[in-house]
């Protein structure tokens, strides 16, 4: 079958790896629709503050009166509810960009502490080799049969509710799925010239494995981290959805879709739509981007 | 293959017993469980008198001891909200919870595998890029929100299926199953395509992906050069290699399904093992979340065994392998 | 001496993104009853395309683009889907490179050779499986029975190569196509194959296309040699002639790489340059850039010369006289 093999035209190369880089990844419409549409999110979330048209937990600017209205209706104070009001007369815009930003803080916070243990525990592993390396993997595999959000859903179980304790459990989640990946890529990379080169140079062993091996680690990281950070967001609202994650004080999106449950049987579907709707514009435009950045990274993929 | 069995069921142990570990100190060294278990206001005589009597004075690795007894005996203590058996409580939840996995399980089969055999044999079409769009969105819903969702549409707005509650239940051989009546199978609908759907998605994309490389092997191709009909290639030479591979998985999903339906449980108020958990962990049922997560480490550790010695049985090359070895 | 095989203009062009793959572009062939043609030719010059395109076996983005497949006088252009797979294993088999990746890994031998024979003829389970465990010892498989009971991955390369003659063997078929059949096995294990395919066609009057980029390997067993280069046949005729006298400069350059007894210490000949990109084939002759021989009107694609003994596709041929040293 040798026979049907076809030659593809070698593709012009650009002129520095970042530059090949920005060029295939903005080759796909979609993942720049989703990176355009997470950077939109991220913004709007950052900026809550000031662009609400008010403080949803400020006591003295919600109005009990207001609550329950539907979408596009006028608020006693006079601006428009676009999105409707909540149970207790919050604007469901403004609570929606509030609860973004908590749901980004504690993914994106749990996803980078989890992916520096990961990556410290990984290139340890990697580092010191024999026995130690094994019963390292071993224990890393473990965790990993078992599902991200059971061992979480364990851990709050344990711990409690809190901010602190999320993120301690998103972490403990998460943690192996980036020690598996960088000893994996780092088990590659050992075995290269350029590493041998090194060690010939006579230098340390450390000093490879940070200088050499952890800059090659970092595509696999990246694509990694992305998903990783969607599925703790998802996983935050998960938890905070069953009751067990995030605490009435912190109104993550999870936090907003519950409250909305109770409304929803009377056909008030707004209060939890409309959060949830945003979360997964968040999760799903995080994913997309993952998934083309792994094509691109992902030296398997290209021919 | 005996001692492939044995070796295997050395390691199934050893996990529970990490586990056990694990749980146990998770509760009370982690967790506090003077905290978790007395209410703040007690004043030190209570607080005193309870933790003499929950043994938690004792040195911490003969506590440890007293679990793992209690533990292989069926011994979780009482539930602090029912006054019953933790254990006993559990397993009364558990057909339930069964019965809902079981479905979703059954339904990731028969919806993922023939819309990944599609998409895998006419990848070009739109109807498999729908069906591979739709899998990525699979993924990245998360369950809880599209089962408000099937909510609203299916029950609230169509009112074509109860949206919460186990309907009635029959019986099946020696089996309670809602499946046998029509109340139990309308009432089964909503929670089993929720808890199912990320399953579908995964079943599509592991068919297709098994599809597509198939279809380019030597063997396909001398099957058609055989002259063999499309029918036979596709559903004895393709499918048996691919089902194999994809079966695998998917009973190894079994266990994920089970954890997983806390949620669609909780959503669906459906009265299994999961919704147990949630309500134990609000009201801080501390027998029932222990009993609860050493039940679940077994069914892993156990369904993992079992995949495992069933794959190694169906696939002839794993079987020639364990015999050289 | 009856034509079994007529083959005319044969073009299969694959419609890739970088552009159009010409693998088979103009390709003739002729076989008669019981003969052996050898089909010869590098990695990526459509030999094994040519053979998939008799089968009608060729998959998107390919496409048969022109030409004319004519089977025992019947035209095989307008045969339907059905009518394809009735002739498919039946009267025309096929035996595949690599005996390792042939059989499919999870079904026992006796399924494998039962549906085989039960796609073209209503035959029961027993007799079928009798007719697999003949055929098994007719190409020199010991113990046939247990054999079908084996898995394929029971079996080394031979025998599994063995098994896969077999299978193209059941059906008594007119005409068997096989691609490089003996490419993946050992030097040793190779020329029994070989032989048992030779005696088996003998035997049973059935044709054969045996393709092999081993000139050595095709002057043993066929009866007739067509050299192909870049998708075209440069160079047809009786084993002996092509062999003693080749008259392509490729052809020639071909046969001086081989080395032997005779030639040692000498220095072999080669072929300079890579293979041809055929997104891109050169203007003219397609061989021009690698070829000694090239003259100025090379640059126009030569057109089939026909010579008492053979034809050959080239403006300046290696002379008569001139003979491969051996």
């Amino acid at each position: 079958m040798t026979d049907t093999q076809i030659i593809a035209p070698v593709p012009a190369k650009a002129e520095t790896p970042f530059a090949q880089f920005r060029a295939e990844f903005f080759e796909s419409k979609i993942a720049v629709g989703a990176l355009i549409t997470l950077g939109i999110v991220v913004v709007l979330a950052l900026l809550a503050p000031w662009i609400t048209p008010q403080n949803p937990y400020d006591l003295a600017q919600v109005d009990v009166m207001d609550a329950r209205l539907p979408p596009g209706e006028e608020a006693f104070s006079g601006y428009t509810m676009w999105l409707g009001s909540d149970g207790s007369g919050r604007d469901l815009f403004s609570a929606i960009l509030y609860g973004l930003r908590i749901s980004l803080a504690v993914g994106v916070a749990s996803g980078v502490i989890a992916l520096f243990i990961g990556t410290f525990v990984g290139l340890f592993a990697a580092y010191v080799g024999g026995r130690v390396e094994t019963l390292i993997m071993r224990f890393v595999d473990l965790q990993l049969s078992f599902p991200a959000s059971l061992v979480a859903l364990m851990l709050v179980a344990l711990l409690g509710k809190g901010v602190d304790k999320i993120i301690l459990a998103l972490v403990v989640s998460q943690w192996a799925y980036y020690a598996r990946t960088v000893r994996a890529t780092a088990l590659v990379e050992r075995h290269k010239e350029y590493v041998e080169a090194a060690i010939c140079l006579g230098l340390s062993k450390a000093r490879i494995m940070f200088r050499h091996i952890l800059p090659n680690c970092l595509g696999p990281l990246i694509v990694v981290g992305t998903v990783q950070v969607a599925s703790a967001i998802s996983l935050e609202a998960t938890l905070s959805f069953l009751g067990v994650g995030l605490p009435q004080t912190q109104p993550s999106l999870g936090v907003l879709i519950a409250n909305g449950f109770e409304y929803m049987l009377s056909g008030r579907y707004w209060i939890s739509v409309f959060p949830g709707l945003a979360l997964l514009l968040t999760v799903v435009s995080i994913n997309l981007v993952g998934d083309h950045l792994r094509d691109v990274l992902n030296p398997r993929m290209k021919k | 293959m005996t001692v492939f069995i044995i070796r295997r069921l050395m390691q199934a142990l050893v996990v529970v017993f990490l586990m056990s570990i694990i749980v146990f100190f998770g509760v009370n060294v982690i967790g506090d469980p003077v905290a978790m278990l007395i209410s703040p206001d007690a004043d030190q005589a209570e607080m005193e008198a309870a933790i003499r009597r929950l043994g938690l004075d004792r040195p911490i690795h003969e506590q440890y001891f007293a679990f793992i007894k209690g533990a292989a005996t069926g011994d979780f203590g009482r539930s602090f909200i029912f006054g019953e058996p933790a254990l006993k409580l559990i397993l009364s939840h558990m057909p339930a919870t069964l019965e809902l996995a079981f479905t979703a399980l059954f339904l990731a089969v028969a919806i993922g595998i023939p819309l990944g055999l599609y998409a895998g044999l006419y990848p070009d079409s739109p109807i498999s890029k729908g069906i591979m769009a739709g899998s990525i969105l699979g993924f990245s819903l998360p369950t809880f929100w599209v089962g408000l969702m099937m909510i609203m549409l299916f029950a609230v707005h169509l009112q074509w299926l109860p949206a919460t509650g186990r309907g009635d239940t029959g019986t099946f051989l020696w089996f309670e199953t809602s499946l046998v009546t029509r109340d139990g199978l309308s009432h089964i609908m909503l929670p089993a395509l929720n808890l199912a759907l990320l399953k579908i998605s995964l079943a599509i994309r592991l068919t297709r992906a098994g599809v597509r490389e198939a279809m380019g092997q030597d063997y396909v191709k001398f099957a058609r050069a055989k002259g063999l009909s499309p029918r036979r290639v596709i559903l004895v030479h393709v499918m048996k290699n691919i089902l194999i591979p994809v079966v695998t998985v998917m009973g190894l999903e079994l266990g994920s399904l089970i954890g997983f339906s806390v949620v669609t449980e909780t959503i669906f108020a459906w009265p299994g093992m999961g919704k147990l958990l949630i309500d134990a962990i609000l009201q801080l049922d501390r027998p029932i979340v222990v009993a609860y997560l050493m039940i679940i480490v077994l069914f892993f550790v156990l369904i993992n065994m079992i995949v495992d010695i069933l794959y190694s049985i169906l696939d002839p090359r794993v079987r020639l392998q364990e015999q050289g070895a | 001496m009856t034509e079994i095989l007529k083959v005319t203009g044969l073009c299969t062009h694959f419609f890739t993104r970088a552009g159009v793959v010409k693998a088979v572009d103009g390709v003739d062939i002729s076989l008669n009853r019981g003969e052996v043609l050898g089909l010869v030719g590098e990695s990526g010059s459509g030999k094994s395309i040519t053979g998939f395109s008799i089968m009608n076996l060729i998959d998107a983005p390919g496409r048969m683009t022109g030409g004319r497949i004519s089977f025992k006088g019947r035209d095989l252009s307008q045969l339907s889907e059905t009518a394809w797979q009735d002739l498919r294993g039946n009267r025309i088999a096929m035996i595949f490179q690599d005996p390792m990746m042939t059989l499919n890994p999870v079904l026992r031998i006796d399924v494998q050779m039962i549906e085989a024979i039960q796609a073209h003829e209503k035959v029961s389970r027993t007799t079928a499986r009798e007719r697999a465990r003949d055929t098994l010892g007719m190409v020199g498989i010991p113990a046939p029975d247990e054999r079908l009971k084996a898995y394929p991955h029971q079996l080394s390369g031979g025998m599994r190569q063995r098994v896969a003659i077999a299978i193209a063997f059941l059906n008594k078929p007119d005409l068997i196509i096989a691609d490089e059949p003996t490419t993946a096995l050992d030097v040793t294990i190779q020329s029994q194959i070989i032989h048992e395919a030779q005696k088996l066609t003998r035997q049973t009057g059935t044709a054969m296309i045996w393709i092999s980029h081993d000139l050595a390997v095709v002057a043993g067993i066929a009866d007739q040699i067509s050299v192909m280069y870049a998708g075209r046949i440069v160079e047809h005729g009786p084993t002996d002639y092509v062999i003693d006298n080749p008259r392509h400069p490729y052809t020639y350059g071909l046969l001086g790489s081989v080395p032997s007894a005779n030639k040692r210490g000498a220095r072999l000949f080669q072929i300079d340059g890579m293979a041809p990109n055929m997104l891109a084939l050169p203007r003219g002759c397609a061989f021009g850039p690698r070829c000694d021989r090239a003259v100025d009107v090379c640059a126009a694609a030569p057109g089939m010369s026909q010579s008492c003994t053979q034809k050959f596709r080239c403006h300046n041929p290696v002379p008569e006289a001139v003979k491969v040293a051996k």
